[in-house]
């Protein structure tokens, strides 16, 4: 099966004032039919642009100024706007973060789902308000005919993150990008929306990006990882693998700093430093100056390779290779990850 | 709703019976009257009789109580100069002024809306920026300077456009109206123009301003992701969204038009009652003055209350019916 999208050193740049920010920089993956990646990255690290990108929707001064996005075969960065806007919604739809905003204040959910409807279908509105309805029940609202006819505010956050997933689902797209859809909602709710998500896809066949900060939500969700730092993706693997033995450095910090049961009590380890500045990056792999394997030969560019089976990254010194016999999903803190010096 | 309404009335007349008590005054402190209105050379019989006739003898409480008693039969007064009641005249100048203030209202909203939009939507462009320092002077300048200008460009030096009156009126439910004839259109032109350019630079300025706010809102990237097309965005997304402010500050500003169209009425001999006003001021026509100030606050009440209506027509979140009274 040949993948549903495919992205290679995608670069999208900023040009502010005070210098060239490389918010994106070098990011590849590639995701097929039904498939959910989770992109893993703290703030900054370049996960939202990168989902931006795939639907032409850097605002300036941002650009996206290299690499190729395939899309079932097509070539999204040449296309052009008209062809990029059939895309959106209808094919690759987005959920952002804050529900509290993506729904427009002042227009009535109807309106804003119908809008949705007749942007790609040329349909009636009577056509096109039933399927309306029909995506509100899907993603669980009950009562879809009142809902239909209020407006955002008179929902709560968790209900207005369903009327945009619904929004998101109207056109049964091949993929949804997900950014942090559950970040702004509180613990129940984010359960229910990340099952609800998860049950939608399984059921029309979607694939999923799931841009998240939080691992641990996305580690029971995922097939597939993308765990970026500093604009790059740095690691990419099966899920479940790359949880048991991650290969850079920054995966395994990442890990390490989830709280587990069986360190309860105990301090949680934490990745020493500060995430790079995107306009003043260090020489050679971003990570070098927060790592405790970083020698010479990290001052060159590290490149994303195979070093395992279905497994890159990209580190001079991946973690596991050396050292393939340790299994444990925690690295004890004598081995310097907490307390890097630097 | 009606609960909300009935109590804005009531606000409203409490705003009216404190204005009227300012106003009435204010104004009899501003001079006497008959030293103006009578002969020079008439003897102090004569001045007596006429201050009398006027009701000036009587002591200012007694006055007011007299001015209260009659405004609640409807009368404000009869001017010292016409002699005629002051209602009637300032009724008679009322349609001019209306007429007017309402072209140059839509005028402001026509032109200044896209231009605002399109400088907001553009903010870099060299259109975008040109709209910009265009506003600037439309209301930095000042207003009867735009009108003399005006007026020397398109009367006096290209001939295109009468300098000053109202050109031919036609009847319309009972009153005279310029805008269904070519002649009068022709005279209202430029007057109408000189009283729209500052709050055409005013909503352009305005309307940029919320637009490019709203261009960041999350919600326009989400119709963006949703595939609607710009079209769309900027009409229904973004349009809805900046009406909201621009309404509120032209509701005022259309009171203060209809209210003080004056310098505009005066440069263009625009028949209206702000050169009424400032005619009866010259005069001490104090029955007028009283009766234009009032008549202004009830404008002023009346079109606040328009704008709140409308507010909660454009924006779902203040909607009235919710107000628990």
């Amino acid at each position: 099966m040949t993948a549903l999208l495919s992205i290679k050193d995608l670069r999208t740049y900023f040009f502010t004032d005070d210098g060239v920010v490389k918010a994106v920089d070098g990011v590849s993956f590639s995701l097929a039919r039904g498939q959910i990646l989770g992109l893993v990255g703290e703030s900054g690290s370049g996960k939202s642009v990168t989902g931006f990108s795939l639907l032409g929707l850097v605002d300036p001064p941002g650009r996206v100024v290299g690499g190729s996005i395939r899309f079932d075969g097509k070539d999204l960065l040449t296309g052009g706007e008209p062809a990029l806007r059939a895309l959106r919604g209808k094919r690759i739809a987005m959920i952002f973060q804050d529900p509290m905003m993506t729904l427009n204040p002042v227009l009535r959910i109807d309106t804003q789902m119908i809008e949705t409807v007749l942007a790609h279908d040329n349909v009636s509105r009577t056509e096109a308000l039933k399927r309306a309805r029909d995506a509100l029940v899907m993603v669980g609202i009950s009562s879809p005919d009142e809902r239909l006819q209020s407006y955002p505010h008179q929902f709560s956050g968790g209900m207005r993150q369903r009327v945009a997933i619904a929004i998101a689902m109207l056109h049964k797209p091949d993929l949804i990008i997900a950014d942090e859809p559950t970040t702004a909602l509180d613990v129940t709710i984010q359960a229910q929306i990340l099952a609800e998500v998860q049950k939608l896809c399984a059921e029309t066949g979607t694939a999923l990006i799931w841009i998240t900060h939080d691992l641990a939500i996305v580690s029971g969700l995922a097939d597939r990882l993308a765990v970026m730092y500093a604009g790059r993706v740095v690691e990419e693997g099966e899920t479940a693998r790359v949880i048991e033995r991650p290969l850079h450095p920054y995966t395994k910090g990442l890990i390490a700093s989830v709280p587990q049961g069986k360190t309860r009590g105990a301090r949680l380890q934490q990745i020493s430093g500060m995430p790079p500045s995107l306009r003043n990056l260090p020489k050679g792999c971003a990570f070098r100056p927060r790592c405790s394997r970083a020698d010479e030969a990290c001052l060159e560019e590290p490149a994303l390779e195979e070093k395992l089976p279905d497994r890159k990254t990209r580190c001079f010194h991946p973690w596991s290779l050396d050292d393939a016999r340790d299994t444990r999903r925690q690295a004890p803190s004598k081995d310097g990850m907490a307390e890097t010096t630097t | 709703m009606i609960v909300y309404i009935l109590r804005r009335i009531g606000q409203s007349l409490v705003a009216l019976a404190a204005m009227a008590i300012l106003v009435f005054i204010g104004v009899y402190a501003i001079g006497n009257p008959v030293d103006i209105l009578i002969n020079p050379e008439a003897n102090q019989a004569e001045i007596a009789a006429t201050t009398a006739r006027l009701g000036l003898d009587k002591p200012l409480w007694e006055q007011f109580a007299r001015f209260v008693a009659h405004l609640f039969q409807g009368d404000l007064g009869t001017s010292f100069v016409y002699g005629r009641p002051a209602t009637e005249i300032i009724l008679q100048r009322l349609p001019a002024t209306m007429e007017l203030a309402l072209t140059a209202l839509v005028l402001s909203l026509v032109i200044g809306v896209p231009l605002g939009v399109y400088a907001g939507l553009k903010p870099d462009s060299i259109g975008g920026r040109s709209v910009m320092a265009a506003s600037i002077l439309g209301f930095s300048l000042p207003n009867f300077w735009q009108g003399l200008l005006m007026i020397l460009i398109f009367a006096v030096l290209l001939g295109w456009l009468p300098a000053g009156g109202r050109g031919e009126t036609v009847e319309l439910l009972g009153i005279r109206v310029s805008f269904l004839t070519v002649d009068g259109l022709r005279h209202m032109i430029l007057p109408a123009l000189n009283l729209a350019l500052f709050k055409m630079s005013l909503v352009i300025r305005l309307t940029r301003a919320n637009t490019r706010e709203v261009c960041l809102q999350e919600y326009i990237k989400f119709a963006r992701a949703k595939g609607l097309s710009s079209t769309r965005i900027v009409l229904v997304h973004i349009l809805k969204n900046i009406m909201i402010p621009v309404v509120t500050i032209l509701g005022l500003e259309l009171g203060s038009m209809i209210a003080f169209a004056i310098v505009t009425e005066t440069v263009f001999a625009w028949p209206g009652m702000g050169k009424l006003l400032i005619d009866s001021i010259n005069l001490l026509d104090r029955p007028v003055i009283v009766a234009y100030l009032m008549l202004t606050v009830v404008i002023i009440v009346t079109i606040n209350l328009i704008v709140d209506l409308l507010y909660s027509a454009l924006d779902p979140r203040v909607r009235l019916s919710q107000v628990k009274s």
